[in-house]
């Protein structure tokens, strides 16, 4: 079979399903689904359909991004839009498909919203809804949409039509259409793609390598994990089409081992692109030959870095080393070598699919096309986003997100991972584009945005940061493996009340150095998230300092909590639940804590019923309270005892 | 492919090789270690720096079933700490430790990629998510 039959083969298949007199039910089974309860969801499905004896298409898709709202079923019946179901539970599947395959009635109470064209009465549209209507989905075009493990759903959807357009040009050719796509690398720096695929196809060489980075390891990020499992295929025709432009034969997709789905429908999907002539020798008849291979990571987030991934591909410990000399010039093995993010390649094979010119039009002026971010934290709907260029980040926390849970404060939003800052309140209305963010003094990075509430205390929020980049930092290069670790003491004996006056000024002068003399990337942003937090939330760090406060009630070592006297009844709960036994009372007793006892758990403020509210929790100053239990009455001389 | 080299593509195998005998044996014993420095002419002290780079990668017999919490930010402002602790106390041992009855070990692990459900945790290659205390015991009994 030539192309062009399996692409009939596949439209007509896919036309069938679409036509066809039998519902089809959708199952959101990427890994968030699949923690989220997608197993005895499609049991119970099954079950209900062998039992009232309907036939149905099961089919299990990917995630289309509305994590929080997981388990997610959608059912579509013959000549009827697509109906997404939220928060579906085993113990519903029974009522639903029976009331609406037998009943005929669509349950808009259970409904998000439909997709596809007509209408259901009482359901929105689901793209119409806030948190989807700003989004634009390019990467993310297939995911949720199609069955990632029929590669023939993805050729029916225009897939590898992008690889054949390619092939029909000049390498050359291809990489100006990159070139005037305005696509820049989605793993963090934001590299121009197609000037980077030109230093390397205008390398010497006969044997050259491409690379998908599939590491993600930034904390809070999950972009890659559910596009590889979602839409796989979409990433694959980006290596492709790369190879050509680049003249690679032979690649790697390097995934950390932490996504055992991923890794599995990737070897699934290459799989079907031999079996399809798409892999392998004279591809679809052409000259290129492309040989792609899976390394899986073992744990190590450095192994990120490119030069750092390369050596591990070699079999050795991720150690990144200085450039020059860059990858496109000698990379794996001293070969010329090009590696892009799973997101810029799945970009890649949308751009020649639909045109450099529908690409650039969305996105702002430097910076085209979309991004996909991860929603995580203190916010009301978690899940994976994919925006055009340029939008606010107010839109996004705000309309896309829903705000923060629980009525509480917004307080900061972090982009970049540990390379990247935390952005305030007042940079709400910044655009999100490479250019704003870092004029922000945070960064793209590669799509984690974690929220942060008023309960949050920025110091601790550095804190971690470092700690994090410290564990992780190689060891390699002196300023980052010392240098992280005396901004480390530093923070920490911020956040123990232990900080100096001087260590503010100290921590901006090594964060200078630590930057300008570590080898890689790592080291070289490492200092970001605290310089972001110093100049955005200085008198946060000062109240630490001087006054030996924590603003949030975060820091345990610089929070107390007191029984309030006026409001105690004596009830004894708190007495018998402290862990620490730090608490003295007695039966209609005021109850005390005992301060140098007390660890800072916060159980007795959790169990004090309600409509006492006698525990509060403060920071940076003493409540005057009896040092002694007293009787209750005595305490509150006005009430009757 | 020949420009490679055969020692290059041995070379190339030693993470995965160390990592099959993770699975096997729970650990990358000495012996294994000492075998593959001998089949690839290496000297041991570069499998061993390879073997004790990664994380998933360990020198020591590890137990039955591991658990990784997440100890990333988004899992910490979702209170990934009170479920650390509610392991340490339903096990008895702290991060990095593992059981006497070589039943768990128990390790804290960077972002799983489960941040829009967190507070997560692997335990092998299992996912939980939206860990509370609460649900910690139960959980680990399906693991014996
Ligand atoms: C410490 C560190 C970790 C990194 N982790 C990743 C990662 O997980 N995924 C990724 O795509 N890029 C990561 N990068 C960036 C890569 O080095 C590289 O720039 C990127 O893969 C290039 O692809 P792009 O041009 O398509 O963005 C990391 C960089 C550093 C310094
Ligand atoms: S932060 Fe815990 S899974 Fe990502």
């Amino acid at each position: 079979m030539n192309f062009t039959q399996i692409k009939n083969r596949a439209i007509a298949e896919w036309e069938a399903q679409r036509k066809s007199d039998k519902p089809h039910i959708l199952v959101g089974s990427a890994t968030c689904g699949r923690a989220a309860g997608a197993g005895p969801v499609l049991e119970a499905i099954k079950a209900t359909l062998a039992q009232h004896n309907l036939e149905a298409t099961i089919t299990q898709v990917g995630c289309i991004g509305l994590c929080y709202a997981e388990p997610l079923v959608d059912i579509v019946k013959p000549g009827r839009p697509r109906i997404s179901y939220g928060n579906v539970t085993p113990e519903i599947i029974p009522q639903l498909i029976e009331d609406y395959l037998i009943h005929d009635n669509p349950r808009a109470d259970l409904a998000l919203g439909t997709l596809g064209e007509g209408d259901i009465e009482g359901i929105p549209k689901l793209f119409e809804l806030p948190m989807l209507k700003p989004q634009v989905r390019i990467a993310l075009r297939n995911c949720g949409i199609i069955d990632p493990e029929n590669i023939n759903q993805y050729i029916a959807n225009g897939g590898y039509s992008g690889l054949e357009r390619a092939l029909s040009l000049s390498p050359e050719a291809v990489i100006e259409e990159i070139k005037k796509s305005g696509l820049r690398g989605r793993g963090g720096a934001g590299f121009p793609t197609g000037l980077k695929w030109e230093f390397c196809r205008k390398s010497p060489g006969t044997i050259k390598y491409i690379i998908c980075n599939a590491d993600e390891g930034d904390p809070g990020a999950f972009m890659d994990r559910s596009l590889l499992e979602g839409d796989p295929h979409a990433v694959l025709e980006g290596m492709l089409i790369g190879a050509y432009a680049i003249g690679a034969t032979e690649g790697y997709i390097y995934v950390r081992a932490e996504y055992p789905l991923a890794i599995q429908r990737l070897k699934l999907a290459l799989q079907q692109m031999a079996e399809y002539g798409l892999l392998g020798d004279n591809i679809l008849g052409s000259n290129l030959s492309l040989h792609l291979k899976i390394k899986e990571g073992a744990g190590a987030f450095v192994c990120g870095e490119e030069t750092a991934m390369m050596a591990s591909i070699e079999g050795k410990r991720g150690m990144p080393r200085s450039r020059p000399p860059f990858p496109a010039q000698s990379g794996l093995w001293g070969k010329p070598t090009n590696i892009n993010n799973v997101e810029t390649w799945a970009n890649v094979s949308a751009i020649m699919q639909r045109g450099a010119d529908w690409y650039s039009s969305y996105g702002s002026e430097k910076s085209k096309g979309t991004k996909t971010f991860a929603l995580a934290g203190k916010i009301n709907r978690t899940g994976l986003i994919e925006v055009p260029m340029g939008i606010s980040l107010e839109k996004i926390v705000y309309d896309i997100g829903g705000g923060i849970p629980g009525g509480k404060r917004f307080k900061a939003v972090q982009t970049g991972g540990p390379s990247g800052g935390c952005l305030p309140a007042s940079q709400l209305n910044l655009p999100v584009d490479y250019e704003s963010l870092t004029a922000a003094g945070s960064i793209m990075g590669s799509g984690g945005m974690v929220v942060m509430d008023e309960d949050t205390c920025i110091v601790d929020v550095a804190r971690y940061f470092l700690s994090f980049t410290q564990a992780e930092s190689c060891g390699k290069c002196v300023p980052c493996r010392l240098g992280t670790k005396q901004m480390l003491d530093m923070l920490e004996n911020i956040c123990r009340g232990q900080g100096k006056p001087e260590d503010i000024d100290l921590l901006l002068e090594l964060s200078q150095r630590v930057k300008a003399g570590s080898l890689c990337a790592l080291g070289g942003t490492a200092p970001n998230p605290v310089l972001t937090t110093i100049r955005y939330f200085r008198e946060e760090y000062e109240a630490h300092i001087k006054e030996k406060r924590c603003p949030a009630l975060a820091c345990t070592e610089l929070i107390s909590y007191y029984i309030l006297p006026d409001k105690c009844q004596g009830c004894g709960i708190c007495l018998r639940d402290c862990p620490a036994e730090a608490i003295a009372g007695g039966k209609r007793m005021v109850h005390v804590i005992d301060q140098d006892k007390c660890i800072k758990c916060g159980t007795c403020l959790d169990v004090c019923p309600e409509r006492f509210g006698a525990v509060v929790k403060v920071s940076g100053e003493e409540i005057e309270v009896p040092k002694e239990p007293v009787p209750v009455a005595a305490a509150k001389p006005n009430t009757q005892a | 492919m020949s420009e490679k080299g055969i020692s290059t593509l041995g070379r190339e195998g030693l993470i995965l090789r160390l990592k099959e005998a993770q699975s096997k044996f729970g650990y990358v014993p000495q012996e294994v270690m000492a075998e593959l420095a001998q089949s690839l002419e290496i000297p041991i002290n570069e499998v061993y720096g390879v073997a004790s780079f990664y994380s998933f990668l360990s020198t020591r017999p590890l137990g039955r079933n591991v658990i990784r919490i997440c100890r990333s930010l988004p899992c910490y402002l979702k209170g990934a700490q009170t479920v650390i602790e509610a392991v340490e106390k339903e096990l008895g041992i702290k991060p990095g430790e593992t059981t006497p009855d070589g039943r768990f070990s128990f390790q804290l692990a960077n972002c799983i990629g489960l941040c829009d459900q967190a507070p997560a945790m692997l335990i092998n290659q299992d996912a939980h998510v939206e860990l509370t205390p609460e649900k910690i015991t139960q959980i680990l009994r399906m693991y014996k």
